[in-house]
């Protein structure tokens, strides 16, 4: 219909602050963000309890040098590191692809109650001596914790466009996990479990080995393609889901590889490390005013800052020094609860 | 050009008949305003030809069932712009008219230069060229009202369905968004306009149906069928008619 017509205007409209492609955002951040992502590596691989110099640090890593050194590096630091980076970059992209499916700022995995969840199944298939039979089962719990979380955060705040609704939905569910975790470490013939409560709900990277790596990975990964298949999607979205169904979305679908997405990955990367919180908040939070706003150019750029965050708040937690050491979700939540209560702010504008 | 046609369609929303048994076939190049009292089913009619909400009965679009077409080939033939549109992110104005796209693009492609020559075009029919970098969020009604518009008129789809397009514009942009509709069914597409001013659906449209009660009440033209018999029964007013005028004068006791 539209052949016969011209633009009035001849000059064509360029955007010159925003990349012009939709899948865009990705490519003047990117660079910057995989330097971050590089120096957070070396950085986890290089700062530990145990001072090693970077130049013994690169020998030990090339295969030569000190033998304790070279176990220290290559047993504890490598695998610490990997994980960090691929729980971060899981935890910052199911944020950015929770906020954008939900039109919400405030979503990502933790305040929805995925994160407690997915510990309560990996807790229950830990203490209960099923994981030691059986080593996946504990990613399948965690996955299907996060999923009856999920499924449950839906069902109670429903189609419920309020993002409040949802976050208290959220507190509910993530509560009510929380207490399970509890409950299942006090039932079970284990006497650390105050400590591993508070492992289990704040998360830790401490001590984690290449079995941890292995396990974790493969959901991750699963996890990433999923939600990073999701930007058009998400994008249409922005319109409502009338307006993103009138323009091809497949709404169910979209609905599906969501859910599955955000389980299988954060469940995948509670499994090993409990139930990291913020991060998916605080990444997208940051990552938002670089891009075009549009959900999709969130999601890569997320993955990448996330995995840097989390290996430099574990840098952070074996630096600085205490007694026992800090878990990894204390140094999340104080930086992600002052975004968190400054958006809450903003929200309660709309009651 | 493409056409839609409705067969028996009828919407059941917790156990209320919310529309029932709509038989239409809508022509290119036609302006066809939906017209009724609130609550008459309008949306809800507009919704199930978009295959939005689900439906008896059968919706075809240039003749084939629509749900034999994919979601993508339907987007592209059918444009929608919901009542009220809102928008979740504080994207740019150029940003969000190019979701407009969303459906032609190729898995895995960027915008090509056609789908910016078609972003630049209904930006440019819309008058909303110079906003471009505005935030879409912070437009005033007039502006956001056109935005919007010229986001449902980037799909540069066959037929344009939008939903009170008017709600809450000044008399000035209410005539600018009709003119819009009507050049846009003047190049050929079929337009469906849910409306509620009765002078601007006489003088703009080519054709309105009627709703009441979910059931068609008439559907012609306006000037043949807006009768004040019609105006008692559907809407319980009385109005004074004029050359293409039609203006509520008060209720039917």
């Amino acid at each position: 219909m539209n052949a016969a017509i011209t633009p009035t205007r001849a000059e064509p409209v360029e955007a010159p602050l925003f990349l012009p492609a939709l899948p865009g955002g990705v490519t003047r951040l990117a660079p910057a963000l995989l330097l971050l992502v590089l120096f957070a590596a070396l950085l986890g691989v290089a700062v530990g309890s145990a001072a090693i110099p970077p130049g013994r640090v690169l020998a030990a890593l090339a295969g030569r040098g000190d033998d304790i050194e070279r176990a220290i590096l290559v047993e504890l630091r490598v695998p610490r590191v990997l994980l960090g980076l691929a729980v971060g970059a899981m935890l910052g992209l199911g944020g950015a692809a929770l906020q954008g499916y939900l039109r919400n700022p405030l979503a990502e995995p933790s305040v929805l109650g995925a994160s407690n969840g997915a510990a309560l199944g990996a807790v229950i298939a830990l203490y209960f001596g099923l994981a030691q039979a059986w080593p996946w089962v504990l990613p399948l719990l965690a996955i299907a914790g996060a999923l009856a979380t999920l499924a449950l955060l839906f069902t109670l705040a429903g189609r419920s466009e309020s993002p409040l609704t949802l976050i208290l939905a959220g507190i509910a569910v993530s509560t009510l996990a929380g207490a399970g975790i509890s409950l299942a470490l006090n039932l079970s013939p284990n006497p650390f479990a105050a400590m591993e409560i508070m492992t289990w709900l704040l998360g830790s990277l401490e001590d984690r080995s290449f079995r941890h790596v292995l396990l974790a990975l493969p959901c991750i990964g699963v996890g990433i393609v999923l939600l990073a298949g999701q930007g058009r999607a998400l994008d249409a979205l922005t319109l409502g889901e009338d307006g993103a169904a009138a323009l091809g979305v497949d709404l169910a679908a979209t609905r599906r590889r969501l859910l599955l997405g955000v389980a299988i990955g954060v469940g995948g990367a509670v499994a090993v490390s409990g139930a990291i919180g913020f991060v998916g908040l605080i990444v997208p939070h940051l990552i938002r005013p670089l891009t075009d706003r549009s959900p999709s150019a969130l999601l890569w750029p997320s993955a990448l800052a996330g995995a840097a965050l989390l290996v430099l708040a574990d840098v952070a937690v074996r630096v600085i020094p205490t007694t026992s050491e800090l878990r990894l979700g204390v140094v999340t939540a104080f930086l992600g609860v002052p975004v968190f209560l400054a958006h809450l702010m903003r929200e309660r504008r709309l009651w | 050009m493409v056409s839609i046609a409705a067969e028996g369609v009828g919407v059941t929303l917790d156990a209320r008949d919310v529309v029932r048994d709509v038989t239409v076939a809508l022509a290119p190049g036609t302006l066809v305003g939906v017209l009724g009292p609130n609550g008459a089913g309008k949306s809800t009619l507009v919704r199930a030809l978009l295959g939005l909400v689900p439906h008896a009965g059968r919706v075809t679009i240039d003749g084939e069932p629509r749900d034999a077409l994919t979601r993508a080939e339907r987007a592209r033939r059918v444009a929608y712009l919901p009542q009220g549109q809102v928008l979740h992110w504080p994207l740019s104005v150029r940003r969000l008219v190019e979701l407009g796209r969303l459906p032609h693009l190729a898995p895995f492609s960027r915008l090509s230069d056609a789908d910016r020559r078609a972003i630049d075009r209904a930006m440019a029919r819309a008058d909303v060229a110079a906003l471009a970098q505005r935030d879409a969020t912070t437009l005033s009604g007039g502006e956001r009202a056109r935005v919007m518009l010229a986001r449902a008129l980037a799909v540069e789809a066959g037929a344009l369905i939008v939903d009170e397009p008017l709600a809450s514009l000044d008399p000035a942009h209410q005539i600018e968004g009709m003119e819009l509709l009507r050049a846009e069914a003047d190049a050929g597409a079929l337009v469906v306009a849910v409306l509620h001013d009765l002078t601007l659906a006489t003088r703009f449209c080519d054709r309105v149906l009627v709703l009441a009660d979910g059931a068609l009440a008439t559907d012609g033209a306006p000037r043949h069928v807006l009768t004040p018999a019609l105006l008692a029964e559907v809407y319980g007013i009385t109005a004074w008619f004029g050359e293409g005028l039609v203006v509520p004068t008060g209720r039917v006791r």
